[in-house]
């Protein structure tokens, strides 16, 4: 199954955030087993919309993804998807 | 005068007390995080902060414990496929505005969004629902566009004391609509206000209250600052007749504030043209009214008067009794318990000041 990693930005949010193995063979799958974990986490990462928020990006082993509006980039069983920030602000 | 003041700022909520004579911080919650709205329930003394996460969108928290303690509810959010315009979905950008629904809904919330949607919760907070009445609005689509921010925004939520069924709200850029029914259907109320940035000066919307406020002590009696002038209406905004000060101070602005017992006397604060948005010639002033808008006074006794850039956002100027706050731009945070005839700094190192309320 995917192992699932994230920055570590999100700690502040999820305290007990651990890098975690999700089943599930796509983006709604994981994410609906996310929040089964760490209620309200899809909420950080996704839009209402179910887009991916714009300074956020979602690597599939080490890739970016393509698709950020429906989330159908490709999984296999071994993925390691990193969700991470973009670095900014001020 | 209430003595607790609730700041939203650019990088947190921030509380200060009044005691023994002086204003001091009590509270710092999500300190880095802007905070677009720090609210206080009056019914409830409910602190609400409204988050703008940089990365991680909108939240919204709330404390029945002066900010020791929060807890994160469900931010309003877009049902599925709902759009600002034609292929552009909606979502919640930010949190611009909040009102309690008074006395007789006791759990009802207004929230005002950008990208243009009114919520309205029924049970203190826990759920939001979008005003489909409002959202569904002819003149939305196409006579609706972003003032101050990208997209459409509700800043302002004014429910009516005495039939909180009635309520005002003001959208930058499109004016001040009405309801008198909850919500269930909508009335532009933008007779008499003026725009000069639109095409079309007879246009149905498109115009730009910055922020729209009633009297307590007489809601028909209601004001703006809008974008072009200073407006007012004495028929509960049926019509608006223009007070701003012509080739004077006071016009070009964001905030108002209103006496609690004289409808009449009014402040603002007046900056620079909409090219900078600066303060006037480097000068820090409010400009009060006693009289309606017929004469305006500037009131600087203890404000900066050179080397200053700062203007004061929207919902960043507040009132109880005779004691007045603003917050600026650029971190400043003045106090006066005079009606604004004499200013104390309360705090020169403050992130920018997004609002300010008194609470008690």
């Amino acid at each position: 199954m995917p192992t699932v990693k994230f920055t570590y930005a999100l700690k502040r949010f999820f305290p007990a955030l651990k890098d975690v193995p999700a089943e599930g063979n796509s983006f709604p799958e994981i994410f609906r087993e996310l929040d089964f974990h760490y209620p309200g986490l899809s909420k950080y990462v996704l839009d209402e919309q179910g887009s991916l928020r714009k300074h956020v990006n979602i690597f599939i082993d080490g890739k970016m993804i393509n698709d950020r509006n429906k989330l159908t980039d490709p999984l296999s069983v071994n993925s390691e998807i990193y969700i991470m920030q973009a670095l900014s602000g001020g | 005068m209430k003595r607790t003041l609730l700041l939203g700022t650019r990088k947190g909520f921030i509380a200060y007390q009044f005691k023994n004579g002086n204003w001091k911080s009590e509270n710092i919650s999500f300190e880095g995080i802007p905070v677009s709205i720090a609210y206080v329930d009056p019914r409830t003394n409910t602190w609400w902060a409204a988050l703008d996460h940089g990365h991680w969108g909108v939240k919204l928290h709330r404390s029945n414990d002066r900010g020791n303690t929060w807890e994160e509810v469900t931010a309003p959010s877009y049902p599925e496929g709902a759009e600002v315009k034609d292929g552009v979905p909606a979502t919640t950008r930010y949190i611009w505005a909040m009102a309690h629904g008074g006395k007789k809904f006791p759990y009802r919330i207004w929230v005002g969004t950008d990208p243009g949607g009114l919520f309205v919760s029924e049970d203190n907070g826990n759920n939001f629902q979008l005003v489909i009445s409002l959202w569904d609005h002819p003149t939305r689509k196409e006579g609706w566009f972003g003032g101050g921010r990208d997209q459409p925004g509700i800043h302002s939520i004014v429910v009516d004391p005495r039939n909180e069924e009635r309520i005002h709200i003001g959208i930058s850029c499109a004016g001040v609509f009405e309801t008198t029914d909850s919500g269930k259907t909508w009335h532009i109320r933008n007779k008499g206000m003026w725009a000069d940035f639109l095409p079309n000066p007879d246009a149905e919307t498109g115009f730009d209250p910055h922020i729209l406020i009633a009297a307590n002590s007489n809601p028909d009696i209601m004001w703006q600052q809008n974008h072009c002038s200073i407006f007012r209406s004495s028929d509960a905004a049926l019509s608006w007749e223009d007070v701003g000060q012509k080739g004077g101070t006071a016009r070009f602005g964001f905030a108002i504030a209103v006496a609690e017992d004289d409808p009449d006397q009014a402040w603002v604060a007046p900056a620079n043209s909409d090219m900078t948005r600066t303060a006037i010639k480097g000068a820090l002033c409010i400009c009060r009214t006693d009289d309606g808008g017929k004469t305006w006074k500037d009131q600087r006794k203890g404000l900066p008067q050179e080397n200053c850039f700062d203007i004061v956002y929207r919902h960043a100027l507040a009132l109880s009794g005779d004691a007045l706050a603003f917050g600026t731009t650029t971190g400043n945070l003045f106090f006066s318990p005079d009606r604004g005839e004499n200013w104390q700094v309360l705090n020169n190192y403050l992130p920018m000041v997004y609002s300010v309320q008194f609470a008690d």
